[in-house]
């Protein structure tokens, strides 16, 4: 294994905040070095993330890049940096999306340009936090933290009508979920602490403590309440809907693309892993929430009338298969959730861009305003059918792969849930199909529409590295595979142990080992 | 543990002796020379309180053995514990004083007196901190008490800080008198009011006397009005609107700490015997005032009152580590009162700032607009608000982790939980002065508050006590080194 003493991950994660100080110091009218700074800071934090990408050692299971240094020595909190394969997807994506976000918002926010740059740089380092944290309170720092610059992105640049309903209820959804995170956290680190007498709140540490299999249900339930918060799922997701047609457009894309990512991320770097025994006791709950929200979310989105939530909706639909995959604790099916999450941030991402690009130039998200817009802006309407495409799982493109793998991983455990599951995707090309039929193609009713203008060159620079992505994805799978597979097995050893010695118990258990006796063929 | 003896010892008392002397100063000053001098009180008084802070951090030992040195026959004691209360009552004076200066030259009030009440109300603090006998304590909760009587009604013109005054005083003294006859109670029991004679007392004769415990309600009463504890916390939220608003931010710091190092010493040092009868009554109450002071925030317009009822809550906090208590237990409650002061004395900076003459500012609804006519004041805001709510990478957020940390350690989860949850009830009301800071700019800008209070004092008071919030909660290592130091003479 190649060791780098140069601390890439911090650079990584805190290279947006150098950003903020330049930002600080420019002249606020002067808007084009404040767009161009805050662009050079994000492309360069992509090409550090792809030194990462390439220094990446896919055989070594454990966490690359370490880096550890005493924060707090008296109570045992450090600064503990480290990727694996599941985060190291994840972080390419926040760091991708991010000159894409710069770009996208380069004529979009009109006031207070520099107050939203520094939100969106701030966002950045949170993000970049949450996801190569090691240490568990380090974890709930940038959690929590990330929490400000979204509500402010929400509140200040958000859609005027309800914009201030939307962050508050953003705010104090996520952090009352979270709380119950940061008492879970404390718990298992006075468990630890009383049983190997070692003060530490490191994952690395954390994970090898064996957990009785009661304090584990609470504790999956501490943790699990915040991340299903997070993600969203059914039906703790009414925030979404909300916070995503008020927030401007990049808020949304960040929104969609990764913050709903660190939910069922948190489910598999800590539920999973820390608390195996609930997780399998809890699974038969999670999958029918998990389905729940893919049936309800696509029903939902049949009947909403405005884009933005529609798109909204969709997210609660996807991230159920998401779940659905983490949950089977199969191999194809978790690997499956993790690249879903990449492709819901491209696909989602891109739509709510060309949403918000639509918006821009007619300031109207009604589906019913709109109509043939194919004829005046035909570089918008392929741009958006193939966005469209990737989201509903078309082979080819990035979505079929990851909604594949998880309808693979799940009918190896229940053929049921995955025939439950496969009416989502059914039900995604209905919404999806009728919501751009009615946008893009048959006659311009509405006068308005017919002089819209295409797409300008930085229009389509910023889709077109999306577009690539989700053909990559889709065609070549496997480059992105490999790099998660060995950590997503090794997540899977404990889970997949508690699974066997589960079928040897009885009565909390039946429910869980009916459901895996088509795994193992009892 | 080292025990020095000695009867009388000026070096004991010297900061004590420094803020007393520059009180009287002041008011000389102004008795010899009329208001000639008046700029002078100011510079005299932080003088007095830079003196009196680098006394207690020179003082031999300081943070650094763990010798606790009684005086004055065993009635005063001057340890680490000590220390760190009166550095915290020093900053919460000082940082207050800074914020006053143009606020009394707007109310046309720059009078000696403000400053000779406020050195002496730190005295009388300090005086709790440091007392090892209750009739030295009751002296100190007297002392300071009268000199916030007297500063809660010191605009004199204003209505609101009359009735404030006059509240304060009647309730006040209710309090002190279910305070004296409490340690009336428990000396008649134990034949002595001097805390570790008390103690010894105790863990040879058992704690079985119902007179005893009848004077442990009392102090419980007493001092849970002292800390606005709920049900004892009424007068507050009056008393807070109506008295200046420096003198609320004051009043919620520095004397609350006060409270709590009195508490914490005869309750840690003198009962702990008693513990099983203290506990579930201040379990009860820390609930409640954590859950009371939350929920009637929300609804508050004013902001000062808003304030009033989120400090009622945060005392429930800190009652929730009172309980923990053990290591974790009095290094979060030294933490927090720390992180409190710099977070609530700098939210009154900024509230000073913008009440205008003669407090006409001081609704929710007044702070609209606030963040585009004066960015740097309504940056410092969110971030003080932000920590009070709890969240990183601010003071108030490592406080409360380690108060929760406490309580999970002591197995009191449901009380993490309801703290926690509580967290999450206080962030609304937090966050609507945010929103109305950043979000609704009203039609014309002479709407938008002016900086009235505005001066470079107020500048400086405000920027220590943002660094002060941030350095909590990003190291915050150094101080717990410090705060492990001072509470070793008990444990």
């Amino acid at each position: 294994m190649e060791s780098l003493s140069f601390p890439l991950l911090s650079f990584l994660v805190f290279l947006p905040l150098v950003g903020v100080l330049v930002l600080l110091f420019v002249d606020r009218e002067n808007e084009a070095v404040q767009r161009w700074t805050a662009l050079t800071v994000m492309g360069f934090g992509f090409v550090l993330a792809l030194f990462v990408y390439g220094g990446f050692d896919p055989e070594n299971v454990g966490f690359q890049f370490e880096e550890q240094y005493a924060w707090i020595p008296g109570l045992g909190i450090s600064y503990h940096l480290g990727v694996d394969g599941i985060s190291l997807l994840l972080v390419m994506l926040t760091a991708f999306l991010g000159p894409i976000c710069v770009l996208a918002c380069w004529t979009d926010i009109r006031s207070r340009l520099k107050e939203f740059l520094v939100c969106l740089l701030l966002l950045q380092t949170g993000m970049l936090g949450v996801f190569v944290s090691l240490d568990l309170v380090l974890f709930y720092v940038f959690w929590e933290v990330m929490l400000i610059p979204m509500a402010l992105l929400i509140l200040i640049w958000g859609h005027p009508a309800r914009r201030v309903y939307a962050a508050v209820k953003f705010f104090l959804y996520t952090m009352a979920g979270s709380v119950f995170m940061l008492v879970g956290i404390l718990v298992l680190y006075f468990y630890q602490a009383r049983t190997t007498g070692t003060l530490s709140f490191d994952l690395t540490n954390i994970a090898e403590v064996p957990l009785p299999f009661s304090l584990q249900l609470w504790l999956f339930l501490a943790f699990g309440v915040a991340f299903a918060i997070k993600v969203p799922m059914f039906p703790f997701h009414t925030w979404l809907p909300d916070a995503h047609t008020e927030a401007p457009t990049v808020g949304s894309v960040v929104l969609a693309a990764v913050l709903l990512k660190m939910g069922t991320y948190g489910f598999l770097r800590f539920n999973l892993p820390l608390f195996p025994e609930a997780s399998v006791f809890f699974m038969p709950v999670m999958i029918a929430l998990a389905l729940v929200g893919i049936i309800y979310g696509a029903f939902m989105c049949l009947v909403q009338k405005d884009l933005k939530r529609l798109i909204a909706f969709s997210s609660v639909s996807h991230l159920g298969f998401v779940i659905l995959g983490i949950f089977s604790f199969t191999v194809q099916g978790v690997q499956g959730g993790v690249l879903q999450m990449i492709n819901h941030g491209l696909s989602t991402g891109a739509l709510f861009l060309l949403v918000g690009m639509l918006y821009e130039r007619r300031h109207t998200r009604m589906i019913a305003d709109f109509g043939g817009l194919s004829t005046p802006v035909p570089a918008l309407t392929t741009f958006f059918m193939i966005a469209t495409l990737a989201s509903i799982g078309l082979p080819g493109l990035n979505g079929f792969v990851g909604e594949f793998l998880i309808l693979l991983g799940t009918f190896h455990v229940k053929p049921v849930w995955a025939v439950l599951g496969a009416t989502g995707v059914i039900l995604a090309a209905w919404y999806m199909l009728w919501m751009v039929q009615r946008v893009f193609y048959g006659r311009v009713v509405h006068e308005e529409n017919r002089g819209l203008l295409d797409l300008a060159p930085r229009e389509i620079g910023l889709l077109v590295p999306v577009v690539v992505m989700m053909v990559w994805i889709g065609v070549a799978p496997t480059t992105f595979l490999e790099k998660s597979e060995p950590a997503v097995a090794h997540t899977l050893r404990r889970v997949q142990e508690s699974v066997q010695t589960a079928q040897g118990r009885n009565a909390p258990w039946a429910m869980a080992c009916a459901a895996w006796d088509h795994l193992t063929g009892k | 543990m080292e025990q020095v003896m000695s009867s009388i010892s000026l070096s004991a008392i010297a900061p004590e002796l420094v803020l007393v002397a520059c009180g009287l100063i002041v008011l000389m000053i102004q008795a010899v020379f009329g208001s000639r001098f008046r700029d002078s009180f100011a510079y005299v008084s932080l003088l007095g309180i830079g003196g009196a802070a680098f006394l207690v951090l020179t003082s031999p030992g300081a943070f650094e053995s763990k010798i606790v040195e009684y005086s004055f026959c065993d009635m005063w004691v001057v340890d680490n514990f000590s220390r760190f209360f009166k550095l915290i009552f020093l900053i919460g004076t000082g940082l207050t004083l800074l914020i006053s200066l143009r606020y009394l030259d707007n109310e046309a009030m720059q009078h000696s007196e403000y400053y000779a009440l406020m050195l002496l109300c730190t005295v009388g603090m300090m005086v709790m901190a440091s007392a090892a006998e209750l009739i030295t304590i009751f002296l100190g909760v007297e002392l300071m008490s009268i000199s916030l009587y007297a500063l809660a009604g010191y605009t004199r013109s204003r209505m609101m800080s009359n009735e404030a005054a006059i509240k304060y005083f009647i309730l006040g003294s209710f309090a002190s008198g279910f305070l004296i006859y409490g340690i009336a109670l428990i000396y008649g029991t134990t034949g002595t009011s001097q805390i570790p004679a008390i103690a010894r007392y105790l863990a040879q004769a058992g704690a079985g006397a119902a007179v005893l415990v009848m004077g442990m309600a009392l102090l419980i009463i007493g001092f849970g009005f002292k800390t606005a504890s709920v049900p004892f916390h009424m007068w507050a939220p009056d008393v807070y609107e109506g008295a200046p608003a420096p003198v609320t931010g004051f009043m919620s710091a520095g004397p609350k700490a006060a409270a709590f190092a009195a508490f914490v010493r005869i309750f840690m040092e003198a009962l702990p015997t008693l513990q099983t009868d203290w506990i579930m009554v201040i379990w009860l109450i820390a609930v409640l005032t954590m859950t009371v002071g939350n929920i009637i925030a929300l609804v508050q317009e004013n902001i000062k009152r808003m304030l009033a009822y989120s400090s009622i809550a945060h005392a429930g906090y800190v009652l929730v580590a009172f309980l923990a208590a053990g290591e974790l237990g009095l290094t979060s409650i030294l933490y927090y009162m720390l992180a409190y002061t710099f977070m609530n004395i700098g939210a009154f900076a900024v509230i000073t700032m913008l009440a205008g003459a003669g407090e006409t500012r001081v609704k929710v609804e007044d702070y609209r607009g606030v963040g585009y006519k004066h960015p740097v004041a309504a940056l410092a805001m969110s971030l003080f608000l932000f920590s009070l709510a709890g969240i990183p990478p601010t003071g108030g957020f490592m406080g409360k982790f380690y108060i929760f940390s406490a309580a999970v350690k002591q197995g009191y989860i449901w009380l993490a939980i309801i703290g926690v949850l509580n967290s999450v009830v206080s962030v609304y009301y937090y966050l609507r002065v945010t929103v109305a800071m950043y979000m609704q700019a009203p039609e014309k800008d002479e709407d938008v508050p002016a900086a009235s209070a505005l001066s470079p004092a107020l500048v400086v008071a405000i920027f220590i006590s943002a660094y002060g919030v941030l350095s909590l909660g990003l190291f915050p290592s150094t101080y717990v080194a410090m705060v492990k130091e001072s509470f070793l003479s008990f444990l």
